[in-house]
């Protein structure tokens, strides 16, 4: 049936080739991400980051002309088709993610996966798209053992676990030169994927470097309560305090900190929650002077990375964040990779996905640019760090990047 | 020093538990319907208090009643217009309407409200307290005294008034009470009333110190259930020891075994009671 359809549409298709621009179906991709659940603020800002990315493509934006396939309309080498969407809510549920993996793949007919934010959902849903040969590029969920499985089918833009436990412990050592204490570390984990791979990848950068992490505490992200958590910290005392946590977790902890009035005096929350746009609205006045890391900074106001928020900023009415952006630049490389490939045969967009390579000049992120590895890990991939000042993140380090003086110890409330 | 900030810590929250709790409790020991929508009840309630205090700037004095009274409201609501109707029907029909109701409220609310994560400003009820060497913010010590009062009222007036004489009537014999002159219908669609202003307070209470979403209800369905079979189906004093209790273990096995492990440990300790005991701690066998 489907042979016949394709045979009948093909004919006109071929027999009015300057036409073709309009005839070109659309080229459709499938995201998961958590539209609802615990981390639903995140996915839903994703998922305006996405559709931003799509006008992009499919209209001409010649003011954003070094991104891949800004200038022109649709993807040029496909006959100028369209790039469509079909969203999946994988309402914060590994199960979930797996299901809606397999509903694009063989009932929607995507060419092309991507998502799904949590780690631990990236980790069901492209386990299945490598089941049937359909590329999945990961933008956002860092959790290294997603590109550990020797898989042929996956591909992550973002930079991993490991390369944020070298930033963090690099950072550490500038701190340390400046002659605060850094000795002590303690990691507190959310309980999946995402918060045991990341505190697993920091505490093996540590021993690399000879040194341990003194206290680690894991915990569900889903609970009412982390005052012990809290007291667990303040009884161990240590310099610096390390989050791996997603967004409601993220909100309480500053709040307990509060209530307890304890201040450690250096704390990094690793992205996730603390990036959420809800983050800094709901608890920014008791989070002053928290560190983060962030791929995306929007830069000077002719910038491409100003650009981009300002359009982001339009539509949302506030500033882009740092997972709306590597979520926005994952999809970028899967659209430029389906672009070259010049067919949606799930064989040719994937060779060309495995030969990219962007220079940092065309990413909207600060990678220093796009080329993966045979595990399909982006080798370039990079972020800095950046500081809670006032109502906004502020790149502090490093410094060659820095936009704002680093302010420590951690303030927290006034 | 730090066992009593656990304990207090504890102890505080569990009051909060036990209150929305005792909503449920009343539900169910009065009608044997058992509510799904009860932790989406509280999420709606907290939704209430917090838009009042952004879009009408009134504080919680006010605020925590306002949502009172509009869960009061919308529980007479789900009485008048699903649960009563549904009470005819096989008792799985009665399960998945409320279920399906949560599932409405979560969604309607995500709808309506976006997922986004809002909090009420943390200095809204003044500061920290420092007692000895235990830090209590006045939020959480407002809302747990407040639950603790609420909770004892609740039970005062269904043991101590006309009025909760009757409804307990219905309870145990709806026939029975009709005969004597008690409007069952009236009574039930009270219960139901009360049951859904208690997660109102409850709500307007948590919303002092705790993040608003539209999924935060799932935090809350789970533990109201496990309050309540813990404390005994239908007993209000039951559900105030087992929050109590629950805030207090969890407080405790988080900080000794580490957080991870806190559920392990009241569940494990749940199953074991009610192997041992299994109509509560104060229910009636």
């Amino acid at each position: 049936m489907s042979i016949t359809r394709r045979g009948i549409l093909a004919v006109p298709a071929l027999a009015a080739l300057p036409a073709m621009a309009e005839a070109a179906a659309p080229v459709r991709i499938g995201c998961i991400e958590p539209l609802t659940g615990n981390a639903g603020s995140a996915g839903q800002s994703i998922k305006q980051g996405i559709t931003l990315v799509l006008d992009i493509i499919n209209t001409p934006h010649p003011d954003l002309a070094p991104l891949p396939l800004a200038a022109t309309s649709g993807l040029p080498r496909l006959g100028g088709a369209k790039v469509e969407v079909i969203w999946a809510d994988n309402q914060g549920s590994p199960a979930v993610g797996q299901s809606d993996a397999l509903r694009l793949i063989t009932q929607d007919h995507v060419v092309a996966l991507c998502g799904a934010y949590q780690s631990s959902i990236t980790l069901t849903a492209s386990a299945v798209a490598e089941r049937y040969g359909i590329p999945f590029v990961a933008g956002e969920s860092v959790a290294a053992n997603l590109t550990q499985r020797g898989y042929k089918w996956f591909f992550r833009t973002t930079p991993y676990g490991p390369d944020f436990g070298k930033l963090y412990l690099d950072f550490l050592a500038y701190v340390a030169a400046t002659g605060l204490a850094v000795g002590k570390i303690a990691i507190v984990h959310e309980n999946t994927d995402y918060g045991t791979s990341v505190a697993g990848s920091i505490t093996e950068a540590a021993k690399a470097r000879g040194r341990t992490i003194a206290q680690t505490i894991s915990y569900n992200a889903n609970g009412t309560d982390v005052s012990p958590q809290v007291l667990a910290l303040k009884n161990g005392k240590p310099d610096v305090v390390i989050f791996v946590s997603y967004t409601s977790d993220s909100i309480l902890y500053m709040k307990t900190f509060h209530t307890l009035g304890y201040r450690p005096p250096i704390v990094i929350g690793d992205d996730s929650g603390f990036s959420d746009p809800a983050f800094p609205k709901a608890v920014g006045n008791l989070a002053q002077g928290a560190l983060n890391r962030s791929a995306f900074v929007p830069g000077k106001p002719d910038s491409i990375t100003y650009k981009i928020n300002a359009l982001f900023k339009q539509e949302t009415g506030r500033d882009l964040d740092d997972t709306t952006a590597r979520a926005m630049q994952g999809f970028f490389v899967l659209c430029d990779a389906i672009n070259r490939a010049g067919a949606t045969a799930p064989d040719a967009i994937r060779a060309a996905l495995a030969a990219t390579d962007l220079p940092a000049s065309r990413l909207m992120t600060g990678y220093k640019g796009v080329k993966f590895d045979s595990s399909g890990q982006n080798t370039l991939a990079y972020s800095l760090v950046i500081q809670l000042q006032g109502a906004a993140y502020v790149p502090v380090w490093p410094l060659a990047e820095a936009t704002a003086k680093l302010a420590l110890p951690f303030k927290g409330w006034t | 020093m730090i066992l009593l900030q656990l304990a207090a810590d504890g102890l505080l929250l569990g009051a909060v538990y036990a209150l929305f709790s005792s909503g449920l409790t009343l539900i169910w020991g009065m009608m044997n319907v058992i509510n799904f929508a009860h932790g989406d009840f509280v999420m709606l309630a907290m939704y209430v208090a917090f838009f009042a205090f952004t879009l009408l700037k009134i504080g919680p004095i006010f605020f925590v009643p306002l949502a009172a009274m509009a869960l009061f409201g919308l529980g007479v609501l789900v009485y008048v217009a699903l649960v009563r109707h549904v009470m005819r029907g096989p008792m799985l029909a009665q399960i998945l309407s409320t279920f399906g109701l949560a599932l409405f409220l979560r969604y309607a609310a995500l709808w309506a409200f976006s997922a986004n994560f809002v909090s009420l400003p943390d200095n809204l009820v003044g500061g920290v307290y420092q007692l000895g060497g235990i830090r209590l913010s006045a939020s959480h010590l407002l809302a747990g005294g407040t639950a603790l009062v609420l909770t004892l009222g609740m039970h005062l007036v269904l043991t101590r008034t006309d009025l909760g004489s009757r409804m307990l009537a219905v309870s145990e014999d709806r026939v029975a009470a009709s005969l004597v002159g008690i409007r069952a219908e009236r009574m039930q669609a009270l219960a139901w009333g009360l049951g859904a202003a208690a997660t109102g307070v409850a709500g307007g209470l948590i919303v002092l110190f705790f993040y608003v979403s539209p999924e935060v209800g799932n935090a809350f369905t789970l533990l109201a259930f496990v309050t309540v079979c813990l404390g005994g189906f239908g007993s209000v004093p039951g559900a105030l020891i087992a929050g109590l209790l629950i805030g207090v273990i969890e407080s405790f096995s988080a900080y000794w075994l580490g957080p991870a492990t806190k559920d392990v440990v009241v569940f494990a300790l749940f199953v074991v009671l009610l192997w041992v005991r299994p109509q509560g701690l104060l229910g009636r066998a």
